[in-house]
């Protein structure tokens, strides 16, 4: 039987040796109604990364995730993973991709380790049955999500979050060197963010290359050290220090932050000259301290790695 | 005593019980996606528009089986045009494409009344099954059954999880393609047994049941088989006894274990909701 399953394995899945970069080119999307939802978008990612992607609502996130999938054909521009081609790439199983709210039917009758198992099925034999291998990464998984004691529960008997833990387990298992996460954060409670940002940050050390959209812009230069700027065109690229400026941000969001300046007269009567800025989309605001230079570094809260 | 043994000593019967549990079992296997899918009645469109394929097969004095699977593929194809091409819902879409095709079907019987007996088509007639037919179910019926056991667990990731199912390296559109290619198959196989009409309750009831027992894809396949082949095999042979239509009553029994799963189930069932009801300390999962 193990001879069999190893026989049937998908040799090249083996993707721990590769180098894992992203590589968007020019990518056009066009919706069938005319709509176009990202124009001319180019970037590059290499391995080791956590990127933010950061933008209005509409302004192409999920777009671009799919496009990155092959969910959406691009009208023109190429997407290249691992110096391949993308649709060679997600064959390979390289590529995880964790939606934002899973389109998925919670009284399917699945327990919470059957979803992580779904997450091997790229690397079993043609009748997809689990080896000693594949059960052993499965429990790795939910180990590492805090979530083995949940393992024999269906799944709709879970928490928002618990729910979210488990299909991060499932990318985890899937063992992709590319991991695009779409709003991992919305409707999460903090033990889960906790959670999700600890496990980027390890999967970073073991050379990972993660693109995660949020609209949580304080936690951004918390723990990305790149950030791409999206308003239908990329608006800005790069490491987060010199990307994630107010300026920047505030060519992202338009009016649609809220903004507050809170200085001087408003808060004391000394001669203190600093201010501070909050931008917030709503959910943890990001604080710049000092005047309008548009360049500075925005405040990090404390670490966790501080922490710890 | 021996009594009871009397259905085994035709050979009508046994064909009759064979025939019946093994459209049971395939049926049932489909009924598991189907339900989850809230597509259960595709299963009722399929058997209805199968109806002019199988006339126009007994005027071309083609096998049956070639024409109903061909009406069934086109309904098919048919439903999907509608459904892309209009902002109707669903069921709209099956109502509409099915009765179209049982109409159609109807009137060309009408049209030729000795060239076949609507009744049979709409009711069945597994007890006066002609030996070229069996071959004919045991084949769809047995080539499916194979090809559902070597692909469950992939058919279960797709219907789960569409994306998902893509980023492991499956095609879901293919595999969506086989699963409405054996629907289609078991159809027709079923019409011989139970008929038109009560098609769809073979292929919504076992999984509905074993639904309610079991919280495992895995497991809620084998209880819904079971039942599918029970019914089926209990069914031809009670109807020997009470001298019923056998579809009426392999669907019967089929009711009557839904029902009792309805009330005694372990988990999801009316007396165990009761119970945690009255005990409040206990906790709900």
């Amino acid at each position: 039987m193990s001879l069999v399953a190893a026989k049937g394995r998908r040799t090249h899945v083996a993707s721990a040796d590769v180098a894992a970069t992203l590589s968007v080119r020019d990518v056009t999307v066009a919706y069938s109604n005319g709509v176009v939802a990202l124009r001319d978008a180019s970037f590059d990612l290499g391995p080791g990364t956590i990127c933010g992607l950061v933008g209005v609502n509409g302004s192409g996130k999920s777009t671009l995730f799919k496009a990155i999938m092959g969910f959406v054909d691009p009208r023109h521009g190429e997407v290249r993973i691992a110096s391949l081609p993308a649709a060679e790439a997600l064959k390979r199983g390289y590529v995880v991709y964790v939606p934002q709210s899973e389109e998925v039917d919670w009284n399917f009758p699945v327990l919470v380790e059957d979803v992580v198992m779904m997450g091997r099925y790229g690397h079993m034999n043609f009748l997809r049955i689990p080896s000693v291998e594949d059960k052993r990464k499965v429990d790795e998984a939910l180990e590492r999500l805090d979530m083995s004691g949940y393992r024999h529960c269906q799944i709709g008997e879970l928490s928002g979050g618990q729910k979210k833990r488990v299909f991060l387990a499932r990318a985890l298992a899937q063992e992709g060197r590319i991991i695009l996460l779409d709003e991992p954060f919305t409707g999460v409670d903090v033990k889960t963010e906790v959670a999700i940002v600890d496990l980027l940050r390890q999967l970073r050390e073991n050379g990972h290359l993660m693109l995660v959209s949020t609209h949580n812009l304080g936690s951004v230069p918390d723990f990305c050290d790149h950030v791409v700027l999206l308003n239908r065109v990329v608006l800005a690229a790069g490491p987060t220090a010199r990307t994630f400026t107010q300026k920047n941000l505030e060519r992202a969001f338009g009016g649609v932050l809220r903004h507050f300046r809170l200085e001087g007269g408003e808060l004391h009567a000394d001669e203190d000259r600093r201010r501070v800025t909050v931008l917030s989309d709503d959910e943890r605001p990001v604080v710049f301290y000092g005047d309008e230079r548009g360049d500075e570094e925005p405040l990090r809260r404390k670490n966790h790695e501080d922490e710890s | 005593m021996s009594e009871l043994l009397v259905p085994f000593a035709y050979e009508y019967m046994l064909k009759a019980m064979f025939v019946s549990a093994l459209v049971g079992a395939v049926c049932a296997f489909l009924s598991a996606y189907l339900m989850l899918k809230g597509w259960s009645l595709m299963g009722d469109a399929l058997g209805h528009a199968v109806v002019p394929g199988v006339v126009a097969a007994y005027l071309m004095k083609v096998p049956y089986a070639a024409g109903a699977f061909f009406a069934g593929l086109l309904a098919a194809i048919g439903m999907a045009v509608v459904k892309q091409h209009t902002r109707l819902r669903e069921d709209a879409i099956i109502g509409l494409v099915f009765t179209s095709f049982f109409a159609a079907g109807l009137l060309m019987a009408s049209i030729n009344p000795t060239a076949v007996n609507i009744q049979t088509i709409a009711l069945g007639n597994i007890l006066g099954i002609s030996d070229e037919d069996v071959w004919q179910v045991v084949i769809i019926a047995g080539v499916s059954m194979i090809i559902l056991i070597l692909k469950w667990r992939d058919l279960m990731v797709v219907f789960f999880n569409e994306s998902h199912a893509r980023t492991v390296g499956l095609n879901p559109w293919a595999l969506k393609i086989l699963f409405f290619t054996l629907l289609a198959a078991c159809t027709v196989a079923a019409l011989q047994t139970v008929g038109a009409c009560l098609v769809i309750a073979m292929v919504v009831t076992p999984g509905a049941t074993a639904y309610l027992l079991t919280d495992r894809f895995g497991r809620l396949l084998v209880l819904s088989v079971a039942i599918g082949v029970t019914t089926g095999f209990v069914g031809a042979y009670i109807s020997y006894f009470v001298d019923g239509a056998t579809g009426g009553v392999i669907v019967t029994l089929q009711t009557l274990l839904f029902l009792a799963a309805f009330f005694l189930a372990p988990k999801h069932g009316r007396l165990a909701a009761r119970r945690r009801a009255a005990a409040p300390s206990e906790p709900a999962l």
